[in-house]
């Protein structure tokens, strides 16, 4: 919402102060002020000048060469990236040794070996209108030479660009915005009764308006004009509409608008000799029902969409948001019905939404237009339009529906204070609240007290949006700032410390946390060999977005992918993220994943790299049972277990999958549910002193079936060894021709202590007997050497 | 016979001549090993006549003493002669390392996460969590959007294919969670819930289809937008440093009122539009089940992608998706 300082005196004509310091006010007021622009100025070295040829640079294709006479007759070149001027155009001429707003200097210059003696003009270059493609072609009949700002009757002026608040229907209007600049200020704020010399036939006999949708159309105001002007609109409603963004277009079409802006009504005009009977009724669209709207595309509507109908029933306007092609004024058009309606909010919304039409009407109906507002749009309009010599019938039709009631909220001071944290009474309260016109019946008691809310605030309705007025119109900023203060000890759950833990560990491991997007494509589940895609976006923008992951595999695939593709292979990733398996209950499941694969490493650097992390972890029964898993290698793979159940998967990437996804290297992978993992019986074991005494080493090496795993053989020496085991560990595998096919040797080494003695050899030659036995009979092993 | 003092001469000589260790030992075994002079001539000193003998045995004595010094003397130079020389062999050049383990690096995201969540958990904050994908109802409805509400367009909200059409979403922003702590645990409440939130948006330099916020809540008794200035304050000096300051300017949210966005003062007098807040809506106390009059509260709630652009230097929201391990090791 665009707003001139100039246009906003017009209601408070003791608006003082820097524009920088109003721009600080408004924004303060929640009207944040995103451009604060200075128009009408600077302009001195800019002339009306007159395009007498135009022809091609002989060097350049993006700039052509353009002669105009800036009113001494003489063709002065000058070069120009637009091209959209004919001849016989006036344009905008910045003479050499002009300084433009924006600061730029123009001077005498060779552009590609051709002179440019000055720069013609874009709209947005001059602080007319947002322009910036062509040269802004002038009205004929100005005269040669004359500076631009005296030609149109420009003055300088200061333009704020707000940011509106979808709570701010009043702030759609510069009547709006300067009530609650005045009131912020302190300054007289009024609007003046617009005048019309209504005559003759009165408009009730010329038009007629039944509302078939009361709920749609709470109010909808009827004038007839005649004598309309077919030209454009006087040049100073053209300045201003330029200057707020708005192109103008033919006086009817500007007068419609520039009291939109002005009034924040929203109105439309049919031409009278177009609607039968001037009979105008409302309704409901039927579905499939279809109408052309303004802009000539052809609309199919819905039941929820409100239309304007004719006499015959057929659709003249979609309510609310578009007027109807059918009825749209010409240069003929001399007589017109001028419609101001209240439209229902939401229904414009849905309107405007589902056929992707926000239109400047929409936009203001589905904030919640001011039902009071009507007969003063007309009549302004009239005024205006009286002004341009149009006359207009005797009184309006006034058709109403179900209006939205006034509504009178109960305000306790107390509350006020409670939630503001101030420490105003009421009297302080009702003074800030009456300048934007919620009236109070206050008695000066400090008692409770009830605000009549205004017809231009329908978003207000209950105590807290009254105690939002006080507060922003007392300013944010002038309330003490406190910090409570709570008896709760601040900390992270013990999940959140458990992933900083993992993140610290997996990183001083030398692994970097990816964050690959969590949408995958269609078919990336199955490249990766994980079956079936999972739970699908309904309304992605784009297909690679379109499904939620089951796993963190394809994402860290990709990312492997990425960098090898840039020359780095071997990189080690983790990433922690949720995944959606399917399934669920009110909401799908949502699993906590980590996940980390290693480029260029076998899969036991995943189990080792998981047996540091569940050691980190404290996981009490942690383990590895080897078997194929999906998308894995098939003899390279196997489920992560605790306590007997499968948390994860572990291994090497399949090498089809490496082939799908261009990766030339071994991946070895690892992936867990992390809340499984976390919620897995945990905690150390208790604690032992190291013995004082010294332990016994011995080395013994097995020839073991390719079945059996080294983890099975170990947990097997681990419960033979039993109290005087303090360790064992494999330290060296191998295979060879001697040993045979199927069976490979796997080399332990056990350490044997006791807490109170020193063990003697015939102990250790013991314990070493039982386990030797233990490992041959229960893994059909055989001892080496 | 030779004289005891020339003994010690030539063990002198001997010892000195010895360069190595090896040579010493035999020296040592010429000069005072069981075949040596010395030993012979102690074992001589029988035939001698009492007189003789003591004298004679007084200067063995005194020329055994001197040439085991001499002997220990010269193996501890060489000694430590030889230990140099392996030192000097063993040299290294302490920066020829071929095997540097690298540094794993966390995420900037997880790294602007974790300093956030440690803000305010030094201000006394519990940190709360929720689901990505969300139903309707915590994401909108229980935040004071009604259905259909006009304010459900300012995000774009992305759907899943999951229930009823329309009832499933990826969430749009981390609030949802306000509304499910409320329901879950009675006040006092002082949580933040940082996570991932998602938009039907185009990536580009400064959009993402996903990205991440925190959000923080409390609620208390007699909590006031005071309060939730004060606290915006306290932690942009805390997260920000000194010479940070913050203001609040009116502004709208359905799951507030007032509503505010709040802006932080660089040191440099500039401004950085960083999120907004405001006091919990009655109709999201009434829709967690919480008594309005009884109980008040703030809420708040940022991005944390751009602040992260913004402390490292970054320019482009898609670095932070590509994984890039040159990107990911910077930081």
């Amino acid at each position: 919402m665009k707003v001139l300082l100039s246009w906003l005196r017009e209601f408070a004509p003791d608006i003082d102060g820097s524009p920088e310091d109003l721009a600080e006010i408004l924004s303060d007021l929640g009207l944040a002020v995103e451009e604060l622009s200075h128009v009408g100025q600077g302009l001195e070295g800019i002339v009306v000048a007159e395009v007498l040829a135009t022809r091609p640079h002989p060097d350049a294709d993006r700039i052509h060469l353009v002669d105009v006479d800036a009113g001494d007759g003489e063709a002065l070149q000058v070069c120009c990236g637009a091209f959209n001027m004919a001849v016989g155009d006036r344009v905008p001429l910045a003479v050499v040794g002009t300084t433009m707003p924006n600061g730029m200097e123009i001077a005498r210059r060779k552009m590609r070996g051709e002179w440019s003696n000055g720069m013609l003009c874009s709209g947005a270059e001059i602080g007319m209108g947002d322009d910036h493609e062509g040269i802004l072609i002038l009205e004929q009949g100005l005269s040669l030479g004359v500076p631009l700002a005296e030609a149109l009757g420009i003055h300088p002026d200061v333009l704020f660009d707000l940011e509106v608040n979808p709570n701010r229907p009043d702030a759609m209007s510069v009547m709006g915005v300067a009530r609650d600049l005045a009131a912020r200020l302190g300054v007289p704020f009024s609007v003046a009764a617009p005048k019309v010399d209504d005559t003759g036939q009165t408009a009730a006999e010329r038009a007629s308006v039944s509302i078939a949708a009361p709920d749609l159309c709470g109010r909808f105001g009827v004038r007839v004009l005649d004598n309309v002007p077919s030209g454009a609109s006087p040049r100073w409603m053209a300045n201003r509409l330029l200057a707020v963004g708005q192109r103008p277009i033919n006086a009817v079409v500007d007068l419609s608008n520039y009291v939109m802006f002005e009034l924040g009504q929203p109105n439309h005009t049919y031409d009278l000799d177009l609607v039968p009977g001037g009979e105008l009724g409302v309704r409901m669209a039927r579905s499939g029902e279809q109408m052309t709207t303004l802009d000539g595309v052809e609309r199919t509507l819905t039941e929820a969409d409100g239309v304007i109908v004719n006499r015959d029933d057929e659709a003249v306007g979609l309510a609310g948001v578009m007027g109807g092609a059918s009825t749209e004024i010409s240069a003929d058009t001399r007589s017109v019905l001028l419609e101001a309606a209240w439209w229902d909010p939401m229904t414009i919304a849905r309107t405007a939404r589902r056929l992707g039409l926000r239109s400047e009407a929409s936009s203001r109906f589905e904030r919640g237009a001011d039902p009071d507002i009507i007969p003063m749009a007309l009549d302004r309009f009239a005024e205006l339009a009286a002004a341009l010599g149009s006359t207009a019938a005797l009184g309006m039709v006034d058709a109403a529906g179900n209006r939205p009631e006034s509504i009178t909220v109960r305000v306790r001071p107390e509350r006020v204070n409670s939630i503001l944290g101030t420490e105003l009474n009421a009297e302080e309260m009702t003074a800030l609240l009456k300048p934007i016109g919620f009236n109070s019946d206050s008695e000066g008691d400090g008692q409770d007290f009830d605000v009549t809310i205004p017809s231009w605030r329908l978003d207000s309705a209950t105590e807290i949006d009254v105690i939002e007025e006080v507060g922003r119109l007392h300013g944010f900023s002038q309330i003490t700032r406190t910090v409570p203060v709570t008896e709760q000890a601040g900390a992270l759950t013990s999940r959140q410390q458990d992933r900083r833990r993992i993140q610290a560990l997996l990183t001083g491991m030398g692994i970097s946390e990816a964050m690959p997007l969590p949408f995958l494509a269609p078919g990336d589940l199955a490249r990766a060999g994980l079956g079936d895609d999972g739970i699908t976006v309904t309304n992605p923008l784009v297909a690679e977005e379109s499904i939620m992951r089951t796993s963190l595999r394809p994402g860290l695939l990709k990312a492997v992918t990425y960098n090898a593709a840039r020359r780095t292979t071997g990189v080690s990733l983790f990433e922690i993220g949720r995944v959606n398996p399917g399934g669920g209950g009110d909401l799908p499941d949502e699993i906590e994943h980590l996940a980390v694969i290693l480029a260029g490493q076998k899969a036991t650097a995943a189990t080792a790299l998981w047996r540091r992390l569940a050691r980190n972890l404290a996981v009490t029964n942690p383990g590895v049972v080897n078997g194929p898993v999906d998308g894995l290698h098939p003899g390279r793979s196997g489920r992560v277990m605790v306590d007997g159940q499968p948390v994860g998967a572990l291994g090497e990437i399949d090498p089809q999958v490496l082939d799908a996804y261009e990766i030339g290297e071994r991946v070895a992978w690892l992936e867990v549910n992390l809340g499984a993992l976390l919620d897995a019986d945990r905690g150390l074991a208790p604690y032992r002193a190291p013995s004082r005494y010294p332990s016994s080493d011995i080395d013994l090496a097995f020839t073991v079936p390719d079945e059996e795993s080294s983890d099975e053989v170990s947990a097997t020496i681990a419960q033979a060894g039993g109290e005087l085991l303090a360790s064992v560990a494999l330290f060296d595998v191998f295979r060879s021709d001697q040993l045979g096919e199927g069976r490979r040797s796997l080399a332990f080494t056990l350490r044997f202590e006791a807490s109170d003695r020193t063990l003697n050899d015939a102990e250790v030659a013991a314990a070493r007997q039982s386990c030797i036995e233990a490992v041959t009979t229960t893994h059909n092993a055989t001892l080496r050497g | 016979m030779a004289e005891p003092e020339q003994l010690v001469v030539e063990a002198q000589r001997q010892a000195t001549a010895a360069t190595t260790l090896e040579e010493l030992s035999t020296v040592r075994t010429a000069m005072s090993g069981k075949r040596s002079p010395l030993v012979a001539a102690r074992k001589a000193l029988g035939d001698l006549d009492p007189e003789a003998r003591r004298e004679a045995g007084q200067a063995l004595n005194a020329a055994k003493t001197a040439i085991d010094e001499i002997l220990a003397s010269r193996e501890t130079e060489l000694a430590a002669a030889a230990r140099a020389e392996k030192l000097a062999a063993e040299r290294l050049d302490l920066t020829e390392v071929t095997d540097q383990p690298a540094n794993g690096h966390l995420h900037v995201i997880t790294q602007t996460w974790q300093e956030l969540e440690d803000v305010f958990v030094g201000m006394g904050y519990r940190v709360a969590e929720g689901p990505e994908i969300e139903s309707e109802w915590y994401n909108f409805g229980a935040l004071n959007f009604p259905l259909g509400h006009p304010a459900r367009d300012m995000y774009d909200t992305l759907y899943v294919d999951y229930g009823e059409p329309g009832s499933t979403l990826l969430r749009t922003h981390t609030s949802p969670v306000q509304a499910r702590v409320m329901e879950n645990q009675e006040p006092p409440i002082y949580v933040v819930a940082p996570g991932r939130c998602f938009r039907q948006d185009t990536a580009d330099a400064t959009h993402m289809p996903v990205f991440h916020q925190i959000e923080g809540l409390v609620v208390d008794r007699g909590t006031t937008l005071g309060d939730l200035a004060g606290t915006i304050e306290a932690f942009t000096a805390a997260y920000f440093g000194p010479g940070f300051t913050s203001r609040l300017r009116p502004s709208y949210f359905p799951f507030t009122e007032p509503s505010a966005e709040f802006d932080i003062r660089r040191p440099d007098g500039t401004w950085l539009e960083l999120g907004g807040c405001g006091m919990v809506h009655p109709n999201v106390f009434k829709a967690c089940g919480i008594d309005s009059e009884q109980w008040q509260g703030f809420a708040f709630g940022f991005g944390m992608d751009r602040l992260a652009l913004i402390r490292f230097g970054i320019d482009d929201l898609r670095e932070l998706w590509t994984n890039d391990i040159r990107f990911l090791e910077q930081f």
